[in-house]
């Protein structure tokens, strides 16, 4: 599956070449665990193990969640109440799959920044990178619809409000709200088919995750330096990799385990933390919350779709250059899909050539600003739509676009990288210096 | 390493922004935190607390709210109020539930429910101290939900005392005047004074007494299984320290060879 060289499963027994023949299911499975890993990754590689595990957790107790649960305007609040109260370990089933869902998110952003700043999503990764996107936007579905599910206050308006997004879309909008919700507002027909969809998705993602795998398996990891494996020979390559299996996957099993620990301690000592007061108050179509605001992990996209009010120039300008069709409200909707957009375009966007962002200079500073403006999003998107948190979303969403659209392109041009070490073996060297007159032979304690 | 040290920041802030919006809305009046005996990662129930609770509740309270989502059973379960079985059943005779195979009305088992409200516009008060909350921010930031948590029980308790004795009527309803309550005015009479229930034990029965006597046992019925949850977090928590630690030394021994330090 590898384009870097190295031993393939040999079937040895009959059995083995019995079985190899027909299905190579061990020899893929070999394979995929045995794949040469550059030996240099530090710890921002662990989170595709927890994103992995993430995605397990969620569908294992979703799947136990769903036995218990009644998908249904009158009974579906009792029924998670039913599940804290009378099902055995209901209560933990219920606040791992709720926590899970923060625990997948902060995973998926630590995993999709440390992508930016070492340009995981350069040639050849694109397809990597893309089908990425795909996982996160899905995630992001999947994710809203389950909070839809308890059908408190939160769930109803968050449904009421997000949907209603689609409705900002000229023309096509009002029959796709319409079709989301399965009739004029948000009712029972709305809460069968999230439920339904919240079920399905999972194993979309599932899916896309093998194909994720497989695109950076074919192309193998990218590492800290940025630098490719060498492929000239198996000798080679074994200089600058390490098999997976014992290597990373002993190395991502203890930094999952530290990640579980802060997991344990939320859901044991603080499960609500996380949460809204008011989604423990059922839904009630005639009574609107005081605030109506997405879960933490929409926050950043939220303040985007925020900011463009019809006062600010932009959207004056398209609102009038497109006769009105595209008002504040759309303009918003696109703006927030255009934040997705542009992070899924960042492969075509940078023009640096130069991979690891360790040996940019000026890129550094702008990536660390992009970090602080993340949070920054998702700090306004929590607070209420007046001033000053407007004037700072504004900045704020307006640098998100610049970074990807006006700083990386620019910066390939006038940026002077720094000098790249020849080898991934020579950047771990000089990490960890060999010792005088002699060379170390890596055994496979797996043998 | 810098990136590293910056992530450890970034988690830092990503877990404490997100309760930024666990505002919803805010009473005018700070709520000053209470030291329950639930309180903290080791924290339970005071069981004399909780029956306590539940006689104010009986008295006052349930005359006009009810607590559809808790089973009369759980009164007599271990870490909430603890009842022996013969008096559960005799507490839940006092409720009349209706019997759908009975088509008729019929005096409450442990097996059914507490009743729903009695008044149309009184609150269930099942969740109550789950859906309010008494500490926010500071600025959206969540440090003061993450040392002294949301404080469902501290605003019931500071709902409760917290009547100045003004009212107001207003299309034919009366106000009272809580600083507590959003808004400011609340259109509940105020439910408790001193020695408006008289405990078989004699303990302390002043508003101040009993305000949190009845916010501890509303937290129960919000969280019954607190205790356990606890319980199962921690020995997750140990359990996985743990398995960190034998991982750890596993990993440190594996690549020894790899990084030249054996």
């Amino acid at each position: 599956m590898s384009g870097i060289p190295h031993d393939h499963y040999e079937p040895k027994s009959n059995g083995e070449k019995w079985l190899h023949s027909r299905l190579p299911v061990v020899g893929l499975a070999y394979d995929t665990l045995m794949i040469p890993t550059p030996k240099n990754l530090n710890w921002m590689w662990i989170w595709g193990i927890v994103l992995t595990f993430c995605l397990a957790l969620q569908i294992v107790t979703g799947i136990v969640l769903a036995m218990h649960y009644t998908p249904h305007v009158d009974e579906a609040f009792a029924s998670v109440e039913h599940i804290m109260r009378n099902v055995n370990g209901g209560y933990m089933l219920r606040y791992m799959h709720a926590n899970g869902a923060s625990l997948f998110f902060i995973a998926v952003y630590a995993h999709i920044f440390r992508g930016l700043y070492y340009g995981s999503y350069k040639a050849p990764r694109e397809i990597t990178w893309i089908i990425g996107m795909l996982i996160y936007l899905l995630m992001m579905g999947t994710a809203f619809m389950g909070y839809v599910l308890p059908w408190g206050q939160m769930s109803f308006w968050g449904a009421t409000v997000i949907t209603g997004l689609f409705g900002a879309i000229p023309l096509i909008g009002e029959p796709i709200q319409t079709l989301l919700l399965g009739g004029p507002a948000v009712d029972n027909a709305t809460l069968n088919r999230f439920f339904s969809l919240h079920y399905l998705l999972p194993f979309v993602i599932a899916g896309l995750v093998i194909l994720h795998i497989w695109a950076f398996h074919t192309t193998g990891n990218n590492n800290p330096t940025g630098v490719d494996v060498r492929r000239t020979s198996k000798e080679d390559a074994a200089k600058d990799t390490l098999p997976f299996w014992p290597y990373f996957v002993i190395k991502d099993l203890f930094a999952l385990a530290v990640i579980l620990v802060v997991f344990f301690a939320v859901v044991g000592f603080m499960p609500n933390y996380l949460g809204h007061p008011d989604n423990y108050i059922e839904a009630n179509p005639l009574a609107t919350p005081a605030h109506i605001v997405p879960e933490w992990y929409f926050l950043p996209f939220y303040a985007i779709l925020r900011a463009f009010t019809s006062e600010v120039w932009v959207v004056i300008i398209a609102e009038t250059l497109t006769g009105g069709i595209v008002d504040a409200k759309f303009f918003g909707v696109l703006a927030m899909f255009g934040a997705i957009a542009v992070m899924a375009a960042v492969p075509w966007l940078d023009t640096s050539r130069v991979r690891s962002g360790r040996y940019r200079p000026m890129f550094k500073w702008w990536f660390w600003l992009l970090v602080v403006d993340f949070f920054a999003l998702m700090w306004l998107g929590a607070m209420p739509a007046e001033e000053p948190y407007a004037s700072f979303s504004l900045i704020a969403s307006t640098y998100w676009f610049a970074y990807f659209l006006v700083i990386l392109p620019l910066l390939g041009v006038i940026e002077k990288p720094l000098a790249e070490p020849e080898t991934i073996e020579a950047d771990f060297d000089a990490h960890y210096a060999p010792k005088v007159g002699g060379t170390t032979t890596i055994v496979n304690p797996a043998e | 390493m810098n990136i590293i040290k910056a992530t450890l920041v970034s988690a830092v802030l990503a877990l404490t922004a997100p309760a930024a919006f666990a505002a919803g809305a805010e009473s005018s009046h700070k709520i000053d935190n209470i030291d329950f005996s639930f309180d903290g990662p080791f924290g339970s129930y005071d069981v004399n607390q909780l029956q306590r609770g539940l006689q104010i509740y009986t008295e006052v309270c349930s005359a006009c709210h009810g607590l559809k989502f808790v089973p009369l059973r759980t009164l007599g379960d271990e870490g909430g109020p603890h009842m022996p079985e013969d008096q559960v059943i005799e507490y839940s005779k006092q409720f009349e539930v209706f019997d759908a195979e009975l088509d008729d009305f019929r005096p409450a088992t442990p097996v059914d429910h507490f009743p729903q409200s009695a008044l149309s516009n009184a609150p269930d008060l099942s969740l109550m101290a789950k859906k309010r909350a008494a500490f926010h921010g500071p600025y959206g930031l969540g440090i003061n939900q993450l040392m002294k948590g949301t404080g469902g029980a501290e605003y019931i308790a500071a709902l409760m005392h917290g009547y100045t004795g003004e009212e107001k009527e207003q299309a034919g309803t009366t106000f009272y005047e809580n600083h507590y309550f959003p808004g400011g005015w609340i259109s509940m009479a105020p439910p408790l004074y001193d020695e408006a229930v008289e405990f078989q034990d004699g303990h302390d029965n002043s508003l101040e007494a009993m305000s949190e006597d009845v916010a501890a046992f509303l937290m129960w019925t919000a969280e019954p299984k607190m205790g356990a949850r606890k319980q199962a977090g921690f020995a997750g928590v140990v359990f996985l320290t743990l398995l960190s630690v034998l991982l750890y030394l596993t990993n440190k021994r594996l690549w020894a060879s790899v990084k030249r330090k054996d």
